[in-house]
């Protein structure tokens, strides 16, 4: 607990080690999820084409 | 002029932008007045806001004296193109065989004898009202000379890139701004210094380092924006 | 040699060989800023003027770093694709913009915090990273608004690579005129530099980190640009027949 607390900076490292964390766990996700969902934009309309033919 | 005669030289487009430039202000003054009387204005926001203390306003006379400087700057700086761009006169440039660098710089040197040099010259006023004495004024002038130089150079690159845009004022301010504040921190500081009777050349050297650098590069990203912008 | 270079800049070709390849820079990467990070936090010697704060400095160096790092990629490929005319180096310039924001919030924020214990303020005026970083994200936020703001994607393209490139040109001006800036008024700093070498102890955790985050940057970039060279191609042949592939693989 000693080790968490790290003197009177606990509070401070640790929020910025877990805001750090935070902005880039958003930044793979926000990343992955884009992909994905321009990946199934492009298949869903080339798939409709597809299929009139 | 008759064909055959002579054909035109480097300096014509140049010469002849400006002297367009500077002859359509002549009609309009207010193009000139405008940026002018807002210059005042802003110079007289912060009396207003911080209060009449003496020691304060004499301590922050450059910073504002500059501050107001630049926003004037940057409000000239939104009709460097529009004007031309709306009459279709800004494509007649692109057209133009004359090098579109020249032409550029031919429009941005009007556009500091119309913008910045009236500052420069104005800028005294402003600074008696902040207590500041004759050869710090000086000073101030210099910086200022200076500083607008760059500025128009700097911010003719943005105007170019933001012409046409919707919001493109907003726009222009925005890209503008942080680009200018080097220009800010030397000129505003500078003055500073030589108000209290530190050394200041070496903000004055550092200006005129950046204008001249300016001088040099801005023409051309302000005509591949011009291009760019009017493809 | 140049052959695949030309491979490399065809965006199929490149959205293949990304996919590949970023699993190898994302997971020595993680792995690297587990370690750092825990050798930070709980291996490394308190400082003995900062105590615990200073390791903060394992996040926010590596921040600041890659904003920087960021913006020189976007001002580059800009160049590369202004005066080269290769579509695939917009898509990274384009890419690059959003990381390198997002490193310029997180090095001013955990600048910010690491500056309440040491200074008592959560903002000082006069520390010259800090303001440096501010400006830099000032110049993020003109890029993105340029790209926004101009609907033709290639003429965005052009138009957010000119700015990148004054930009570029005008960081040192900047980073040298806020040092002076901040000189002229004795301020406190929150990064000793050049001042006593560091205690390795200290030092190596500081190095994975680095390293760690910019492989990590490296395996973001690439996903990014994948994302931007399917939308930008999605009208292409190559795109066609990869979604309609079979066992298609995004």
């Amino acid at each position: 607990m000693e080790k968490l607390a790290m003197g009177d900076y606990g509070t401070y490292v640790w929020s910025c080690f877990v805001l750090t964390f935070v902005i880039v766990i958003l930044n793979e996700w926000r990343a992955r999820r884009r992909h994905k969902a321009q990946y199934r934009d492009i298949e869903v309309r080339i798939k409709a084409v597809e299929e009139r033919h | 002029m008759t064909t055959g005669e002579h054909t035109p030289g480097l300096m014509s487009g140049l010469l002849g932008t400006a002297r367009r430039d500077l002859l359509l202000v002549w009609k309009r003054p207010g193009d000139v007045l405008n940026p002018l009387f807002f210059f005042a204005m802003v110079g007289t926001l912060f009396p207003l806001a911080i209060g009449p203390s003496v020691e304060q306003l004499e301590f922050a006379g450059p910073g504002v004296v500059w501050v107001a400087a630049l926003l004037a700057m940057l409000l000239s700086l939104n009709s460097l193109f529009v004007g031309d761009f709306e009459d279709g006169s800004l494509e007649q440039l692109l057209l133009s065989p004359q090098p579109l660098v020249l032409l550029a710089l031919g429009k941005t040197i009007a556009h500091w004898l119309t913008s910045g040099l009236p500052l420069v010259i104005m800028s005294p006023i402003l600074a008696i009202t902040f207590r500041m004495p004759a050869d710090t004024i000086l000073i101030l002038m210099a910086t200022l000379a200076l500083g607008t130089i760059s500025l128009s150079l700097l911010g003719s690159v943005g105007a170019a890139l933001t012409v046409g845009l919707h919001r493109g004022t907003a726009l222009l301010s925005l890209l503008t701004l942080p680009l200018s504040m080097p220009v800010l921190i030397f000129g505003a500081r500078t003055v500073s210094l030589a108000a209290v009777g530190d050394v200041y050349s070496m903000g004055i050297f550092a200006l005129a380092a950046y204008a001249v650098g300016a001088l040099s590069l801005a023409p051309f990203a302000t005509a591949a924006a011009l291009r760019i912008s009017n493809e | 040699m140049w052959t695949w270079f030309h491979k490399l800049a065809s965006p199929p070709h490149f959205y293949n060989l990304s996919r590949l390849l970023i699993p190898w820079l994302a997971v020595p990467g993680y792995l690297l800023i587990a370690y750092g990070a825990y050798a930070g936090l709980f291996l490394a010697p308190p400082d003995y003027q900062q105590g615990d704060a200073f390791r903060i400095i394992y996040v926010h160096v590596p921040s600041a770093y890659l904003s920087m790092m960021a913006y020189m990629i976007m001002a580059v490929a800009g160049g590369i694709g202004l005066i080269w005319r290769m579509k695939l180096a917009h898509a990274v310039a384009a890419s690059a913009a959003p990381i390198g924001a997002s490193f310029t919030f997180l090095a001013l924020a955990t600048g910010s915090i690491w500056g309440r214990p040491m200074w008592g303020t959560w903002w000082e005026w006069g520390d010259p990273r800090l303001m440096s970083e501010l400006i830099l994200l000032f110049l993020y936020f003109g890029y993105m608004a340029l790209r926004g703001a101009i609907d033709d994607t290639a003429k965005a393209d052009k138009a957010s690579a000119v700015l990148a490139l004054v930009g570029a040109v005008n960081v040192p001006i900047i980073h040298f005129s806020v040092e002076w800036w901040s000189s002229l008024h004795q301020g406190p700093t929150l990064v000793r530099e050049g001042g006593p070498a560091m205690d390795p102890g200290m030092l190596y955790p500081l190095l994975a980190m680095i390293f760690g985050f910019t492989l990590v940057f490296g395996a973001m970039l690439l996903r990014r640009i994948r994302t931007e060279v399917l939308h930008r191609e999605r009208r292409t042949r190559w795109v066609k027949e990869l979604v309609l592939a079979p066992g298609g693989s995004i």
